[in-house]
């Protein structure tokens, strides 16, 4: 992987160790270009791909090392100005008390932002996922697809630059999850952003992204970093073409050397 | 159909009780200061409705205040108690020893050092019922979605943001459950206030008219109190079980 001169976001020797010795985190360096990309972590269980997320994202302060980011963005998280991040949970994480609205217009509100000077970007966000009559229904009125488009909605209608993805369709039926894939390729390739995307499912990084870094566990690290060279827009032909079939393959082949690996 | 005989079934089942009662008072010639039927005690509530009515007056007056100043106080304390871990360390047990120190035991004390009946009968019915809320709503505002509250924080939510848009909201089922149990509570404590506090009063509620009634073995009159009493407590769970539908809707 090529990296360029002014990184996004530089990963700087990242490591946690948790409270009682467990280190979940060991040594992670990993340089995001200023080029959008999309990139995918992929490993087994418990290495630590959560905790780089919200590493990321400023949720955690490291125990040791740094996440750097950009002039462009170097307010890092989203303290004062225009959000730079934008998180989705692998549960939809939506208010239940407020409507489809109220829910996206969220980080809006907490920037201080009116209503109506919000109005279009929630608008606009809303219908990106197909969601713009469903503006003033409540999430216990939408299925788990829906509820899942709003939380999408929610952390893209600020417009981030990076955009942080924890499983976000683990939860979902597979029709509904290839549907989704789709709508989030064409979202990405509109909006021009970055987005970090954890998975357990080798096919569905392979059918999103341009880079796969696959990690590995105990102690979390990476252990493979891997281009996916093939062009965009990506629809279900691609499933079928040999490319993919490749790079599957070249995937599922790192996960297991990873897996095997002493650590 | 089916639901109207279902929503009708307590009536019947009510109806068929009070003939019952009845027709057993009159085969066994009980007198009726031992037991009166159902027409004597409906006969009390009409005759002595001058002297009811007052005193019904003035025990909803208690225990609405009383239930007031829990939903109002409860909430403010869960707020300051889920602050900070030293706040709730240092008033939880003064809390605790409010709750289980029982309210007869409490009321002698409160009702010689507060020289107005009506506010000494108040603090007694709060006591009782403001714990509930308390300990419900701080339970509530811990129940915030870690998620939801991640969210807050990456986008750079205030302290003051953080609680009114997401832990208070996130803490209302658990809040009015409180208040459904502080609303029985406070009539409770109203009533067993009253009893203490006896007859001596100028002005007095249901309580204490029914104690009058039991030295003068006026039963009719005791049961008409005591049926006010009741339905005050069905009228305040009800209404509150309505509010808690209309706010939760959505959920």
């Amino acid at each position: 992987m090529s990296v360029d001169a002014t990184p996004l976001i530089a990963v700087q020797g990242l490591a946690k160790v948790w409270p009682d010795g467990a280190e979940v985190l060991h040594d992670v360096t990993l340089d995001l270009p200023s080029t959008p990309q999309f990139l995918s972590l992929v490993g087994p269980s418990g290495c630590g791909k959560t905790t780089l997320l919200r590493l990321i994202a400023g949720l955690e302060r490291p125990s040791r090392g740094a996440v750097a980011w950009s002039g462009a963005a170097s307010k890092g998280a989203n303290k004062g100005g225009a959000p730079q991040i934008g998180y989705v949970f692998q549960e939809p994480t939506l208010m239940p008390w407020a409507t489809v609205f109220e829910n996206v217009y969220l980080p809006f509100k907490i920037a201080g932002v009116s209503r109506r000077a919000a109005q279009d970007a929630i608008m606009e966000a809303l219908r990106g996922v197909h969601l713009e009559d469903a503006a003033a229904r409540y999430p216990r009125e939408l299925s788990g697809g829906m509820k899942m488009r709003v939380s999408i909605a929610r952390a893209l209608a600020p417009r981030p630059k990076v955009l942080l993805m924890d499983e976000p369709f683990a939860a979902l039926d597979e029709i509904t999850r290839l549907k989704l894939n789709n709508d989030l390729l064409a979202l990405w390739q509109a909006l021009s952003m970055t987005v970090i995307f954890v998975t357990h499912s080798v096919f569905e990084s392979v059918y999103l992204s341009n880079r796969i870094v696959v990690m590995a566990a105990r102690p979390g690290r990476i252990a493979a970093d891997l281009a996916i060279d093939a062009p965009y827009p990506r629809d279900e032909a691609f499933r079928g073409s040999a490319l993919y079939t490749e790079a599957c393959f070249e995937v599922s082949a790192a996960l297991r050397r990873a897996m095997g690996q002493a650590p | 159909m089916r639901r109207a005989v279902e929503a009708a079934a307590p009536f019947l089942f009510g109806a068929c009780a009070l003939v019952l009662w009845e027709v057993a008072v009159r085969l066994t010639h009980t007198p009726p200061f031992i037991l009166p039927g159902p027409l004597a005690v409906a006969a009390a509530l009409v005759e002595d409705f001058p002297r009811l009515f007052p005193a019904l007056v003035f025990t909803v007056g208690v225990t609405v205040a009383a239930f007031l100043a829990s939903a109002s106080l409860g909430l403010l304390l869960a707020l300051i108690m889920t602050s900070s871990r030293w706040m709730e360390r240092s008033l939880l047990p003064y809390a605790v020893i409010l709750q289980v120190t029982p309210v007869v035991a409490i009321a002698p004390l409160i009702i010689i050092w507060v020289k107005d009946t009506r506010l000494s009968l108040l603090i007694c019915a709060w006591l009782v019922a403001f714990f509930p809320v308390v300990s419900n709503t701080s339970v509530g505002l811990r129940s915030a979605d870690p998620n939801l509250i991640s969210l807050f924080k990456l986008y750079g939510a205030s302290r003051l943001q953080d609680t009114v848009w997401l832990k208070l909201p996130s803490a209302a089922p658990y809040y009015l459950a409180g208040l459904r149990i502080a609303g029985g509570l406070s009539l409770i404590g109203a009533v067993v206030a009253e009893f203490v506090a006896g007859t001596g009063g100028d002005r007095s509620g249901l309580a204490a008219l029914i104690l009058e009634a039991g030295y003068r073995l006026n039963m009719p009159r005791m049961f008409a109190g005591l049926l006010l009493i009741s339905m005050v407590g069905v009228l305040m769970y009800a209404l509150l079980a309505r509010l808690s539908a209309a706010v939760l809707r959505h959920w």
